[in-house]
């Protein structure tokens, strides 16, 4: 489902954070456009 | 290396619902809504309900956080109380006076009745002999001329903050409220922590301030000092003073900082101080109204500890068990958690279980689940008991005991620094004195990706221990 | 969410072809979650932000749901997420966010 699509990975602080969800994404052969880690505490 | 000791803790809250509208969401928000800015104003609490409001008596420290009622808490309410052993609650109209007397460069105005008043009110307060109380009659004047100069900022009807300089935003009124703000009530949680202790205080040779307010000018925006500023407006005539950046999370490296430094020898006395955040005030007031809730972030909190060399009798600081979140660590949540709670414990041999109480990211769940961010201790302390449960430390089944046992409910005002472990700091000497606890970690988290700098999270953890020879 | 976050998503949904872009949201429970899909794909609930009104019908997953986790290899999966997937409740946030998606 990932291969080949472009991924906006929106994490959260307490959740799983942007960059955790970008190196998922690429692992699983998706390109990462945009990535953010968002706090709402 | 010299044991090291925090001998004393104090907390007080500023009840500033006048201020509340002055917060950063609300006023970019209010501005463009007539209807919710009445109902904002609406829903401000009463001094009186703020004073009951249990999660205030737990950071006053007449009650436990884990003795908390149930929720909602003010349907659960006990009498207000003004006082606790941690400090006070503090009303708008007396804190307007103590904005006036720390107040160096007659920025705060008054009118003549509110400062006539805030002056009566605190000339009877515990702590007016070290009050600068003839700044607070000199603040009174003609308001609505002081309303009308340049980029001057009407605050209530009674109080107007000047702008100190009109081309430069560090210098704006509103930047310069918030810091005299964090100014006085830090000021009012040192004078707690004096009078409580009862220390010399020319024996203070260090003062290092870790809130969230930046100090400056256009050149340097966060310069900062609010550690030399609290001092001197404490009276503190012997020491001098820096502070510690690092977001919600920068309690605790500056009080290992503090505990290094006596430590090592530099100072004999250490004290670490931050005041409330003002630009936090009703930060998720959306989710309050929709859900007919009063506007709870109303209040501004205040800490001082001391630190010294080992007493004999107070809680000791582990600096040998100091977690801290490496560049390396990745910024999952989990791997946060197992930088501060795991690898320091790992590395000593000491048991996950043997740790009596964890202080954690402790907001008030109350505060923050009707905007939608959750139960944030919760789910801290569900992340360190799932760590325990992989380390083996506990099983899989006992995660749910381990969060009760070990942790406790949020109750503390969603002012990042005040809530990330600081805290639960008074409590813990309490527990690690009088109390039955041998060991309470402090862990305190900051996110260092919301300054646009870089993807990181930070944090750092610290272990005290009962004094043994106690 | 978080306006830049917004500013930014929209950003992509005009340079790139919306039927390549992926969402993958980290929110830690079902109520964040839910603003964060509904955000992406129906338009910012808080009229805040710049995907109010928007109507992306961008293609969204919770990063815990099952269709992606198959998809990263397990090293990766333990090292990026590891024990926050026990802490974090899979389900909920995976109806949560599929409720949205079904929507769309």
């Amino acid at each position: 489902m990932l291969q080949g699509k472009k991924v906006i990975a929106v994490g959260e602080r307490d959740g799983i954070s942007g960059p955790a969800i970008a190196a998922c994404a690429k692992a699983a052969g998706a390109e990462v456009v945009f990535v953010a880690t968002e706090c709402f505490v | 290396m010299p044991d090291v000791v925090i001998s004393a803790a104090t907390q007080v809250l500023a009840h500033v619902p006048g201020l509340a509208r002055h917060g950063s969401k609300p006023r970019r928000e209010l501005p463009k809504n007539a209807e919710q800015a009445e109902k904002f104003a609406a829903a401000l609490r009463t001094f009186e309900d703020a004073a009951a409001y249990p999660p205030h008596q737990a950071w006053i420290g007449n009650i436990h956080p884990r003795d908390l009622p149930a929720r909602p808490y003010s349907a659960n309410a006990g009498a207000p109380q003004r006082t606790g052993r941690f400090g006070e609650i503090m009303p708008e109209e007396e804190f307007f006076g103590l904005l006036a007397a720390v107040d160096d460069f007659e920025l705060f105005a008054l009118s003549p009745e509110a400062a006539k008043a805030a002056a009566a009110a605190l000339a009877v307060h515990p702590l007016a002999k070290a009050l600068n109380l003839e700044r607070i009659e000199k603040a009174g004047g003609d308001i609505e001329a002081v309303a009308a100069e340049p980029n001057a900022l009407r605050l209530t009807d009674g109080a107007v903050m000047r702008c100190a300089q009109a081309d430069d935003e560090s210098l704006s009124a509103h930047v310069l409220i918030d810091n005299l703000a964090a100014k006085a009530t830090a000021t009012l949680a040192l004078l707690h922590l004096l009078e409580r202790s009862g220390i010399d205080p020319t024996s203070v040779e260090y003062v290092i301030g870790c809130g969230e307010e930046a100090i400056g000018d256009r050149y340097q925006r966060g310069g900062g000092n609010m550690g030399k500023t609290v001092a001197e407006a404490a009276g503190l005539t012997d020491a001098s003073g820096a502070d510690v950046k690092n977001f919600c999370a920068a309690f605790v490296p500056a009080l290992v900082v503090a505990s290094s430094l006596v430590s090592a020898g530099v100072f004999k006395r250490v004290v670490v101080v931050s005041g409330g955040s003002l630009a936090k005030l009703g930060m998720k007031f959306q989710g309050h109204l929709a859900k007919e809730l009063p506007i709870m972030e109303d209040v501004l909190g205040g800490t001082a500890c001391l630190i010294e060399a080992d007493d004999g009798t107070s809680p000791k600081v582990r600096l040998d068990v100091v977690g801290r979140h490496k560049v390396s660590a990745g910024g999952s949540a989990a791997e946060v958690m197992k930088a501060l709670a795991v690898e320091p414990l790992s590395r000593h041999g000491i048991a996950m279980t043997e740790i009596d109480d964890y202080a954690t990211e402790l907001h008030n769940p109350e505060i923050t689940e009707p905007q939608g961010s959750g139960n944030v201790p919760e789910r801290n302390y569900r992340t360190i008991a799932a760590l325990s449960a992989a380390k083996g430390d506990i099983a899989r089944a006992d995660i749910a005991s381990f969060v009760t046992e070990r942790g406790m409910p949020g109750y503390a005002p969603t002012q990042g620094h005040l809530a990330s472990a600081l805290c639960y700091l008074p409590h813990a000497l309490d527990r690690l004195t009088t109390g039955d606890a041998r060991k309470v970690m402090l862990l305190a988290k900051g996110s260092l990706f919301l300054g646009r700098m870089c993807q990181l999270s930070d944090g750092m953890s610290v272990l005290l221990e009962r004094n043994e020879r106690r | 969410m978080d306006l830049q976050t917004q500013e930014a998503i929209l950003r992509a949904s005009q340079t790139h072809d919306k039927a390549d872009l992926l969402v993958l949201l980290g929110s830690p429970d079902p109520e964040s979650a839910e603003i964060a899909a509904e955000t992406v794909i129906v338009g910012d609930p808080s009229y805040a932000g710049a995907l109010a009104g928007a109507q992306l019908g961008l293609l969204t997953y919770h990063v815990l749901e099952d269709e992606v986790h198959a998809d990263v290899p397990d090293d990766v999966w333990e090292a990026q997420i590891g024990v926050m997937a026990d802490v974090l409740e899979a389900d909920a946030l995976s109806a949560t966010v599929a409720g949205f998606r079904n929507q769309a």
